[in-house]
């Protein structure tokens, strides 16, 4: 069975290789900085489940110093010019996509197809992990094939990865911060105190206000906790249960649906849902950390309005 | 009530703009500490949470690939295809990228796409040479505007159809919450209620990147 030790094997050899080629980079000034940040990265795939929780937590510590005091610099890893680029492209032509179509048929070969089959009574792979499984099979598959069609050098994959990570920089890390935030927030019981205030203060003597209070809560509740699965079960047990299906009588199902719903509305809102909000403008190049999420933010309001309206008309029917 | 002084510590250091990995482990201290935890129980409970989320970081492999297809000129064929079309425009394209990002995800393959593999190699340099076919040379400023609008679009679609899925992990997590609760239901239920809300998020999301291209063109007019 393949199981995710297997993925995190070859990230960790993927983000040690970054460490390396950062290390020997002269011409990033700041290249040792960048150096123990992606061996430190490297290190939390390798051995994490070796280094004990204080062990994690002290390379948590230095992640967070490195990029706090501003050991990182972006790095000019030796790639093509943009002339040599436009010329190759016309050069390659449409054979550039086969491999960028390789990831996604790979993958829903993977998911759709590979992830049900079992051996002798042993699944292929691990099923709950199957989606992070099949992506780094299709990564393989379908950077062996660049290689070859596209005749691309063999440190081509780790210089051009460690390209890309560099331009993310420290953002890269943070959607990991932030879930374990949430373990550490849950442990305190943020989520509980929260919910507690809302349950308490807000009115829900109408149907509406209650319907209101629980939508935009959910909006609000997930923007300070960074996702929609943390505020779920708190406003949900605190408000939908007790008072839109107990005492309203409304459909669970429409209800909890829509709520959930809600939540993401919120999640495009906030900086604490970094994997979508802060990562893309980093990667993206644009200098304004926030220019994703003050996109997002009409069409997240107008679908907090729609939702409320239709948990009101469609579940109380 | 102080334990929720974590979350002020976010809310102002994202806002001042400090360094957010740092941010968040002084909110994680601040919360801990109010809670009754020593420093050093934060930093360990903190480590495993660490060590426990790492296939959040995991995804980060599609980069070497991506790295490897940039090189090879794939941003530039991407951008060379959509200079060929007659009457295409960011927003069009947008909204045709709308329609295939919540129709897969609809039905389970939300992870053949997204933002590093998809929208940075291939839609955004499409979507700024849909502007430039249209209404000349982009300035830095509008690039920006178009590259975000780009990514905006991936995590609308993705995030207003994925229920639509039986599967998904959140309806998943609706049906173990309720079943706690002792409301019994089959996750089918809930998907099914996931369809309104995706069509509307496609008229609203589709007519703001309709009108955006208006927005695009008085700006390439001024």
């Amino acid at each position: 069975m393949i199981k995710l030790g297997a993925v995190y094997v070859l990230a960790g050899l993927m983000f040690a290789g970054f460490a390396a080629f950062s290390a020997l980079d002269r011409g990033n000034r700041k290249r040792f900085g960048n150096a123990a940040f992606w061996a430190l990265v490297a290190l939390s795939f390798l051995a994490g489940d070796r280094l004990g929780d204080l062990g994690n937590g002290v390379l948590v510590l230095g992640l967070a110093g490195l990029a706090g005091l501003g050991l990182l610099g972006r790095s000019q890893p030796p790639t093509t010019s943009p002339q040599e680029r436009a010329g190759l492209s016309r050069e390659f032509g449409n054979k550039l996509f086969v491999p960028a179509l390789i990831l996604p048929v790979v993958v829903a070969t993977g998911v759709l197809i590979l992830k049900p089959i079992q051996l002798s009574g042993v699944p292929l792979m691990d099923a709950k992990q199957a989606t992070l499984i099949s992506l780094a099979l299709a990564v393989v598959v379908a950077l062996a094939v660049a290689l070859i069609l596209l005749r691309q050098p063999l440190a081509g994959p780790l210089q051009e990865g460690r390209r890309l990570a560099d331009t993310v920089g420290w953002a890269a890390l943070l959607p990991q911060f932030l879930a374990a935030l949430g373990a550490v927030f849950a442990m305190a019981g943020v989520g509980k105190e929260i919910g507690a205030l809302v349950t308490t203060y807000l009115p829900v003597d109408t149907r509406l206000a209650a319907v209101a209070v629980y939508c935009i809560g959910m909006a609000a509740f997930t923007m300070l906790m960074g996702n929609a699965f943390a505020a779920f079960p708190v406003l949900t047990g605190g408000v939908a249960i007790p008072i839109l299906v107990g005492h309203f009588g409304g459909n669970p199902a429409v209800i909890a649906s829509i709520g959930m719903l809600s939540g993401f509305c919120g999640t495009l809102m906030t900086p604490l849902a970094a994997n979508f909000n802060l990562v893309p403008p980093a990667l993206l190049e644009i200098p304004d950390r926030y220019a994703v999420i003050k996109t997002q933010i009409p069409t997240a309001l107008l679908m907090l309005i729609v939702n409320t309206v239709l948990m009101y008309v469609l579940a109380f029917r | 009530m102080l334990i929720l002084l974590g979350v002020a510590v976010i809310v102002i250091g994202f806002a001042a703009r400090l360094n957010p990995l740092l941010v968040v482990v002084l909110a994680a201290m601040t919360s801990g500490w109010f809670a009754g935890l020593s420093p050093l129980q934060v930093i360990a409970a903190f480590g495993k949470a660490f060590n426990d989320n790492r296939f959040v970081s995991a995804a980060y492999l599609v980069l070497p690939l991506v790295g490897v297809l940039e090189r090879a000129g794939l941003r530039e064929r991407a951008a060379a295809i959509i200079t060929g079309l007659r009457g295409v425009s960011v927003g069009r394209l947008l909204v045709s990228y709308m329609v295939f990002r919540q129709a897969t995800t609809a039905v389970g393959l939300m992870p053949i796409a997204g933002q590093a593999q998809t929208i940075r190699p291939i839609v955004a340099p499409m979507a700024e040479a849909a502007a430039e076919a249209r209404d000349g040379v982009p300035t830095l400023k509008t690039r920006y505007a178009i590259r975000a609008m780009a990514a905006a679009t991936d995590n609308v679609s993705v995030f207003f159809s994925e229920d639509i899925f039986v599967a998904m992990g959140s309806v998943l997590l609706m049906v173990g919450f309720l079943s706690s609760s002792k409301i019994v239901l089959d996750p089918l239920h809930l998907s099914v209620w996931a369809i309104p809300t995706a069509l509307a998020a496609f008229a609203i999301h589709s007519t703001r990147l309709m009108l955006f291209d208006r927005r695009l063109r008085r700006r390439a007019g001024s």
